[in-house]
């Protein structure tokens, strides 16, 4: 009796760590390369963060070869007090106030037209919002800027004999033209995910309503919306978090536009400072750059979450 | 703390995408009277001019393309005029030096090895978290949450000074490797698998002595074909679409994917703007037929990713 169940307990035992054994050999793979591309990284960023390459020899300009030396927090020390990053993270910040709103706002819209009874047959529409999305960040950059561009737009070639040019490119208006490019990429495939959202709602809930005598725009704000609002957060979260990392667009309006320099966005900043095309430069001070945004983008997501947690309770 | 941010991402999602599959044709079934005509000719109205702005601006790079920089300066944005699409093709090639369809290629490459790679390793993560207990289980399900919200390409700097001392910089491994990894593609993976592989079918090949590799490459595999290729079009589509990433990592001209090929010829001093957005076009063009291919695949991506 007592061996019966030990040789179970065994045989339990073994079977577990089997099972065990084959999960991980099924993780293994995505653990190394998360480890490799997630992990590492940080890793590496916070060693190089605290290093810069400094001449070894004396001598104000020093003698020899650069010679990587610790020094501490001076990296941060010196990114936090330069005014290119806030102002790159302000320009952020500016931007992601209007263009999420407005884009969210946007592809809400559009989807709770496509969801309603009048159009029969959405898959065009569908089909014609989504299709910007399939089109790489950096191409539908170069082509707003042809379309922005002076000499190219067809925009002004409309507006110009009316006296309503536009002028896309200047400093008041650039990042209202930025917000355009990541609206049209972007606002379709938000609407997919809305879309689907509704779709999901029993329809059953929309009879009832209408038998307790709600009329259509109630059904829209009563329930349709709130039943949308996961998605929608979710949605916003994720546009902070593309915000954060805006990187393609600037990129490319600064190839015409050289007053924007090399610091537009931070994420602009961290490269070039990697690349040597941007003061401070060197991998030290671009890694502080990165490390100082991933904390503000934690921050963020916490202060996002302590929001929803409060909003849904 | 980013946890409650995100929906329990199996039992939830995967009930309501059952839901809406089952909804499919809905809109005959919608029970509501027919809205009021105002309402539908607003309504008509508005998905038109929202149309219209998504599809213009790609309207007006295929007439583009087929014009010279003098036709571009003077004749109507939306209407076509002299045809110099010979003349911009043979310029696209000159300013590239030849490299122009070798840097589609090398796009393809890039895209198609991380998505076959990232596909199968996002699948079996899915399986290994959805079929098995393992300790240590939940924190790879943190990592696929804290992946799936970081900013990645704040990553791009401290991965090119990795590879950089690895020497994998100005390789293709330095794209391929970031963009394998896929949190994504683990959390539909393990959604797909909760969906479509029952324990009665495992337990049985287990039973009929097939090895667990065995039963991972012949049946979970065949069963998770379709949700594969959905997965395997969300990696597609992020490594082709990735810019940052080989602008850091690759120097060399032989190496450039379509992106940053293009975004070297459009940084030149007054191009012929025609020829550059000829090669936007032909550089997108392996994905707007992707795209409209594979659009059911999209759908259902988009629709158990993120409903919730």
């Amino acid at each position: 009796m007592a061996t019966k169940t030990t040789t179970k307990q065994q045989g339990w035992g073994r079977q577990r760590r089997h099972e065990a054994l084959t999960g991980w050999m099924f993780l293994l793979p995505f653990v190394i390369l998360f480890g490799l591309s997630f992990l590492a990284p940080i890793l590496v960023s916070i060693r190089s963060s605290l290093f810069r390459m400094l001449p070894s020899g004396g001598g104000l300009y020093g003698g020899g070869g650069l010679v990587e030396t610790f020094v501490g927090t001076a990296n941060f020390e010196q990114v936090l007090q330069l005014p290119a990053l806030w102002q790159g993270l302000g320009r952020v910040i500016l931007f992601g106030l209007f263009q999420i709103p407005i884009m969210i706002g946007l592809a809400l819209t559009l989807a709770l037209l496509l969801d309603s009874a009048v159009v029969r047959r959405p898959t065009f529409f569908r089909l014609g919002f989504f299709l910007p999305f399939a089109i790489p960040g950096m191409v539908a950059a170069l082509l707003w800027t042809y379309i922005y561009s002076p000499r190219l737009s067809p925009i002004n070639q409309v507006l110009e004999p009316l006296g309503a040019g536009i002028d896309f490119f200047s400093p008041n208006m650039i990042l209202f033209s930025m917000a355009n490019m990541t609206t049209w990429t972007f606002a379709g495939y938000n609407m997919l995910i809305f879309l689907a959202a509704l779709q999901a709602i029993p329809r059953e809930l929309y009879e009832a309503a209408r038998i307790d005598g709600a009329s259509e725009w109630k059904i829209v704000t009563q329930i349709k919306i709130p039943m949308v609002a996961p998605a929608a957060m979710l949605a916003i979260l994720l546009s902070i978090i593309g915000t954060i990392q805006l990187f393609n667009e600037p990129t490319v309006l600064a190839t015409v536009n050289p007053w924007m320099g090399t610091s537009f966005t931070p994420m602009m900043l961290a490269y070039n400072a990697a690349t040597g095309q941007a003061v401070p430069s060197g991998s030290g001070p671009a890694s502080a750059v990165s490390i100082v945004m991933a904390v503000f983008a934690g921050v963020l997501a916490a202060g996002y979450a302590l929001i929803q947690r409060r909003l849904t309770r | 703390m980013t946890a409650p941010i995100m929906p329990a991402p199996a039992d939830v999602t995967l009930a309501e995408t059952k839901k809406s599959r089952a909804r499919g044709v809905r809109h005959e079934e919608t029970g509501g009277q027919r809205p009021s005509l105002p309402t539908r000719i607003i309504t008509w109205i508005v998905l038109l001019i929202a149309l219209f702005y998504f599809l213009a601006p790609v309207y007006w790079v295929i007439i583009s393309a087929t014009k010279s920089n003098n036709d571009l300066y003077t004749s109507s944005g939306l209407l076509p005029a002299g045809n110099n699409i010979v003349a911009n093709y043979t310029a696209l090639m000159e300013w590239t030096q030849h490299q122009f369809w070798r840097w589609v290629g090398n796009s393809v490459f890039y895209s198609v090895a991380a998505g076959v790679v990232g596909t199968l390793v996002s699948v079996a993560a899915g399986y290994g978290l959805s079929k098995f207990r393992t300790p240590g289980g939940v924190v790879v399900q943190g990592m696929v949450l804290a992946g799936l919200l970081f900013p990645v390409a704040l990553m791009t700097v401290p991965l090119y000074l990795m590879f950089h001392s690895m020497g994998l910089v100005n390789t293709p491994w330095a794209i391929i490797i970031p963009s394998c990894v896929s949190p994504f593609g683990v959390f539909l993976g393990r959604i797909y698998v909760e969906a479509s592989v029952p324990d009665e079918l495992l337990e049985a090949a287990r039973l009929d002595g097939a090895s667990e590799l065995r039963v991972f490459f012949q049946i979970v595999l065949r069963l998770l074909a379709p949700a594969m290729v959905t997965i395997f079009l969300f990696i597609f589509v992020a490594t082709w679409n990735n810019f940052l990433l080989p602008l850091m990592m690759v120097t060399s001209t032989e190496l450039k994917p379509v992106t940053v090929g293009l975004y070297g010829m459009m940084s030149y001093f007054n191009p012929e703007y025609g020829a550059v957005l000829q090669g936007a076009l032909l550089g997108v063009l392996p994905l707007i037929v992707l795209f409209i291919t594979l659009q059911r695949y999209w759908q259902a991506g988009l629709t158990s990713g993120a409903v919730k």
